[in-house]
């Protein structure tokens, strides 16, 4: 017993840090790629190749004054970062990120929770992100805030739908909600082979709902300062934009553990065959960043519900009758 | 629709793999055009004496009126500038002055870092002109 509770409070603990230390150096990969796909450097003074400028940005942002506007309504404006911060992290609990091991006699598995309904919890939590999004625009008491609040809850509910809807091919084969049982099905055929709409979908739909650039009108700085977040400063500020890398991340991982057969890969050990796989996608986002202008916002909402939400439906049918027919 | 979006997905990979044109600058530096108009210089002739004459013109024609001369004359009774100031936060680098002068004993060079604190620092005198590109 003592064991077990031991066991999980060190990963927690360090997938928790490692998290928060991918996140940190994740926005100095998006600056120096943005940097380097805009024919510029990017952040190079702080340190051999600017390593030290997530650290330098931490320590800025914390001796920074920290505002609370006067008629903001303070407890759910102090709660909402959190909220955001709290969904983001602990989605990742249920991505498993390597085989089980052994360790002096104890099976560990790679993985926080192996919960059985691991990605349904998963769906469940990050639309609590949203929460933080609308809290944080409505108690800031600013006409910008509540309008990138409105939008952006509008926009992550659509694209959820779809979201959630593109994972169902992935359940159908499976029969399981495990994340860790998704990932053991893949041992021979990753799933993208069987799901390349699936994936698609899931790829447009996670990159609206991290609110990413195409997508990205829940901070859409010409028409609404900066969304939800015009009101916050300081620390505030920082875990909203933790809450955005990390939000990242995991769909990232949850990405690579759906449909590119998670920590599985020859040669490599397996957490740095997984490391390789999300980094892949998460450059993949800044790619997407560098290159397309934003969405109107009647173009999202109509893409979201007239293409993307009609085609998941039809991949549903589509896995079906192909399962039904093979067997 | 989609090809487009792969020719733009292409073309940001394209540039990713390219050498950055952004100079780092106190490292390297830009290299001027000959002609390029800097800070000033008084030449020398070749015992290395200043060759101004302080005729004044250059101050005459300089239209922001920043250069103010005056001459003297030298022990074997030739003229000399006394006092040569240039206030180079009234210069407009027009090379004028340049143009002016019969001996071509003032030109505009390539330094362009004549950046500095106070007011007092960037006004010129002849020597701080004389030895503007001397090492």
């Amino acid at each position: 017993m003592l064991a077990f509770v031991l066991i999980a409070i060190v990963k927690v603990l360090v997938v928790f840090t490692a998290m928060l230390l991918i996140v940190a150096y994740m926005t100095l990969m998006e600056r120096k790629v943005l940097g380097h796909m805009q024919v510029r450097f990017g952040p190079n003074r702080t340190g051999p190749f600017g390593l030290l400028q997530p650290i330098a940005d931490g320590i800025k942002l914390f001796f920074k004054e920290d505002i609370i506007v006067p008629h903001a309504n303070r407890l759910i404006y102090i709660l909402a970062p959190s909220v955001m911060v709290i969904t983001a992290l602990v989605s990742f609990a249920v991505i498993p990120f390597g085989d089980s091991v052994t360790i002096l006699g104890h099976k560990v598995d790679m993985v926080v929770a192996d919960v059985n309904v691991g990605l349904l919890y998963l769906m469940a939590i990050s639309s609590l992100g949203v929460y933080g999004l609308v809290m944080g625009g409505w108690a800031s008491n600013n006409k910008y805030s509540l309008l990138g609040a409105i939008r952006s809850s509008a926009q992550m509910i659509s694209y959820e739908l779809s979201l959630g809807l593109s994972i169902i091919g992935v359940l159908m084969i499976t029969g399981s909600l495990s994340t860790v049982k998704i990932v053991g099905a893949q041992s021979q055929v990753w799933f993208v082979v069987y799901q390349p709409l699936g994936f698609l979908i899931f790829l447009i739909s996670a990159v609206a709902e991290c609110s990413r650039t195409p997508f990205d009108l829940t901070e859409c700085e010409n028409e609404l300062v900066a969304g939800y977040q015009t009101e916050y400063s300081s620390m505030k500020f920082a875990l909203y934009y933790l809450a955005e890398y990390a939000h990242i991340l995991v769909i990232s991982s949850l990405a690579v553990t759906l449909f590119f057969g998670g920590w599985q890969g020859p040669f490599l050990p397996p957490l740095v065959w997984f490391l390789i796989k999300v980094f892949i996608f998460i450059f993949f986002f800044i790619w997407i960043r560098a290159t397309f202008p934003r969405f109107r916002y009647d173009q999202l909402m109509k893409f979201g519900w007239k293409v993307l939400f009609p085609l998941s439906l039809l991949n549903i049918m589509i896995t079906g009758i192909v399962m039904s027919v093979i067997g | 629709m989609i090809k487009p979006l792969l020719k733009g997905l292409g073309l940001t990979l394209r540039t990713f793999f390219t050498r950055p044109v952004t100079m780092q600058y106190p490292e390297e530096k830009m290299v001027m055009y000959p002609r390029f108009r800097g800070l000033h210089e008084l030449t020398r002739d070749k015992e290395g004496k200043i060759i101004c004459v302080a005729c004044e013109l250059c101050a005459a024609v300089c239209p922001a009126n920043c250069i103010r001369v005056e001459p003297a004359e030298g022990p074997t009774h030739q003229r000399f500038p006394k006092v040569y100031e240039i206030d180079l936060l009234r210069c407009i680098f027009c090379g004028f002055c340049q143009e002016a002068c019969p001996y071509e004993a003032i030109i505009l060079r390539e330094n362009y870092e004549t950046a500095n604190y106070t007011r007092k620092d960037l006004l010129y005198d002849r020597d701080k002109l004389f030895h503007a590109y001397q090492k």
